[in-house]
């Protein structure tokens, strides 16, 4: 049996397996159908500072091997996050990544001061930082599209927590330079970087003839952006490679719907995969996929999944 | 998030996830009934619950699965009923499985039908095959000493769900079609109210599109009566994970909440629903719900 074990900046998780943000609640939903406390990690739905309703619905559309989603960042906001969603999350034995956003640099480090804040901080293993949501209001406040803006959230929440507490910023695929970005987030304090957020579509509902999301835009998910997923890790990867930006751990996501997607991932140079839209189809993916992923290395011979890590890059290769 | 605010009796934990052969499948009418294996779901099912089903098999491209409300179940030979319209692909691929096809099923979902104290009576209201859960509701009701009336109404005869059904289990029955073609021409709320006050229900048991439910929720409250719904809102996951299901709707503290219809229903009681939010096939925020979009929006 392959050692499955995998370090993000400094953090030890046991497995490199996780939820993803937004498709998993906050835990209570799935914990009915597997024990979440064998994720490497559980990563929450978005928090924000304050309660926050969503958009209306149609909230969905379902596109070829993926969908549409605009729910619009609905949650209970960081308090009652803080006092009963992560008090559960450690009765259970969740080591927890907390996706985490607000409106403006300060928001963001508001949230990560009031989690820590938490009677079950202890469960926090790290924080990723989501300033890549399409579905807001405004453009403008995708602070992902821009390296300053990007970096000045980063820094913000980077001070706003203890330097073993590793934060990793997500990041869109909807830029026309992922690098940059990524470096002005590794500039700015980020650990490490999740890669990568649902990427900006639209359906039109042609019986009514008008768009059939509420909130007109979707975040596209599913198998059909994953290798979209693969050549965000990849370009970013062979940056690091190349030392065009520091190098750092990433997590990757986008699509993973069996071992065998989330091993394509770690071959383009994520040391941790999450498991998002596939939850939807099936409730037990998460840990399918990491049952599936430690028969691959086994079957492969594979001693360990650090061995896959970046396997593919010519630069990792040589070594 | 809105589980303490929100009464509808204890929720259901007991979940199962079974890769189901089929028993049967028939034409109904318009639609397919379809008899599953499935015997932990069939252990655990209330009337009013739904199961979730997979599409298209391993390789599908159609990831999100499709809910059907229970039509019955038989806990000792282990099945789960379920009525399906062909509205679509994915439906359609349930349609044409056959006797020995598996099909990959969760459930059963979450709240049930509440039942009203021993012996009150009661009125079922389904919309087109939305009447799939009501015959079980009834039997459950009847055995406990209820009188139960059963409304069912369609577009037209060929899109009315089990009226032999509602013949053999309910005390008395009315049926409606826009077209005239079985029963009265017109609605259910055309009928409901005379049904209302002969037979004295305390309780209206509704499921189908929901302009049928807010009109069957109007009627109940005039006529005293008090209105469970049962909601047909697309959902991805069924399983209260992917938040696109959400309604608005009041909870204990008078405060609205976009609240999971899988998690939170199917039912839900009439009166706390925020109808006034439904329209044209879209559901706003309403302005006053917790944590409602301000100026520029979510």
């Amino acid at each position: 049996m392959a050692d499955l074990s995998t370090t993000l900046a400094g953090a030890t998780l046991p497995n490199p397996l996780m939820t993803a943000s937004g498709c998993a609640a906050n835990g209570k939903e799935l914990h009915r159908f597997f024990d979440i406390s064998r994720l490497g990690a559980f990563v929450t739905k978005t928090v924000m500072p304050a309660p926050r309703s969503g958009r209306g619905t149609p909230r969905m559309a379902e596109t070829p091997s993926g969908m549409l989603n605009s729910i619009g960042l609905q949650g209970p906001g960081i308090d009652a996050f803080a006092d009963e969603d992560l008090p559960w999350l450690a009765s259970v034995g969740a080591r927890v990544l907390t996706s985490i956003a607000g409106g403006t640099p300060d928001e963001f480090a508001y949230v990560a001061t009031r989690l820590l804040a938490s009677p079950a901080a202890a469960s926090v293993a790290g924080i990723e930082v989501n300033i890549s949501c399409p579905n807001v209001a405004s453009r403008g406040l995708v602070f992902a599209i821009d390296p300053q803006a990007s970096a000045q959230v980063i820094a913000a929440v980077r001070a706003a927590v203890p330097s073993h507490l590793p934060v990793f910023a997500k990041l869109s695929p909807d830029v026309t330079d992922l690098v940059t970005i990524a470096g002005a987030c590794l500039g700015a304090g980020a650990d490490g970087l999740t890669l990568i957020n649902t990427t900006l579509g639209m359906v039109i509902d042609l019986d009514r003839m008008r768009p059939h999301l509420g909130g007109i835009t979707g975040g596209l998910s599913g198998p059909a952006i994953r290798p979209t997923a693969v050549r965000a890790i990849w370009q970013v990867r062979s940056a690091m490679f190349a030392d065009r930006i520091p190098t750092a751990p990433i997590i990757g996501v986008g699509g993973v719907a069996s071992g065998r997607d989330a091993l394509e991932l770690a071959a383009a140079g994520a040391s941790a995969i999450q498991v998002g839209t596939a939850t939807f189809n099936d409730p037990e993916a998460p840990v399918r996929v990491l049952d599936e992923l430690a028969g691959l290395l086994d079957t492969r011979g594979y001693a360990a999944f650090a061995e896959v890590v970046a396997a593919a890059h010519p630069e990792r290769r040589r070594q | 998030m809105s589980g303490a605010a929100y009464p509808a009796g204890e929720p259901i934990r007991d979940v199962a996830h079974e890769r189901a052969q089929v028993r049967s499948s028939k034409p109904a009418g318009a639609y397919r009934h379809l008899v599953v294996a499935a015997p932990a779901i069939a252990a655990l099912a209330r009337p009013g619950q739904f199961v979730a089903v997979s599409v298209g098999g391993p390789t599908s491209g159609m990831l999100l699965r499709r809910s059907f409300s229970i039509h019955a179940v038989d806990p000792v030979a282990g099945t789960v009923e379920v009525v399906v319209a062909a509205h679509a692909a994915g439906t359609t691929w349930i349609t044409e499985r056959r006797i020995g096809d598996v099909l990959d099923v969760v459930g059963p979902l979450w709240r049930a039908f509440p039942l009203p104290a021993d012996g009150g009576a009661a009125v079922l209201v389904g919309g087109g095959y939305g009447s799939a859960p009501l015959f079980w509701l009834a039997q459950v009701l009847r055995e406990r000493g209820s009188h139960v009336e059963i409304v069912l109404g369609a577009a037209n005869a060929d899109r009315l769900f089990g009226v032999d059904l509602a013949t053999q289990t309910a005390d008395a029955v009315e049926v409606t079609t826009d077209d005239g073609s079985a029963g009265t021409r017109g609605w259910v709320s055309d009928v409901l109210p005379q049904v209302l006050a002969r037979s004295a229900a305390t309780d209206v048991y509704a499921c189908g599109p929901m302009p049928m439910l807010r009109a069957v929720t109007e009627t109940a409250k005039a006529g005293g009566a008090t209105a469970h719904v049962a909601v047909e809102e697309a959902m991805a996951c069924g399983v209260g994970v992917c938040m696109t299901c959400v309604m608005p709707v009041v909870g204990v503290d008078g405060r609205t909440r976009m609240v999971r219809s899988c998690l939170d229903g199917p039912v839900f009681d009439g009166d706390r629903v925020r109808w006034d939010a439904f329209g044209d096939g879209l559901c706003r925020v309403p302005d006053d719900a917790v944590g409602a979009p301000q100026v520029g929006g979510h």
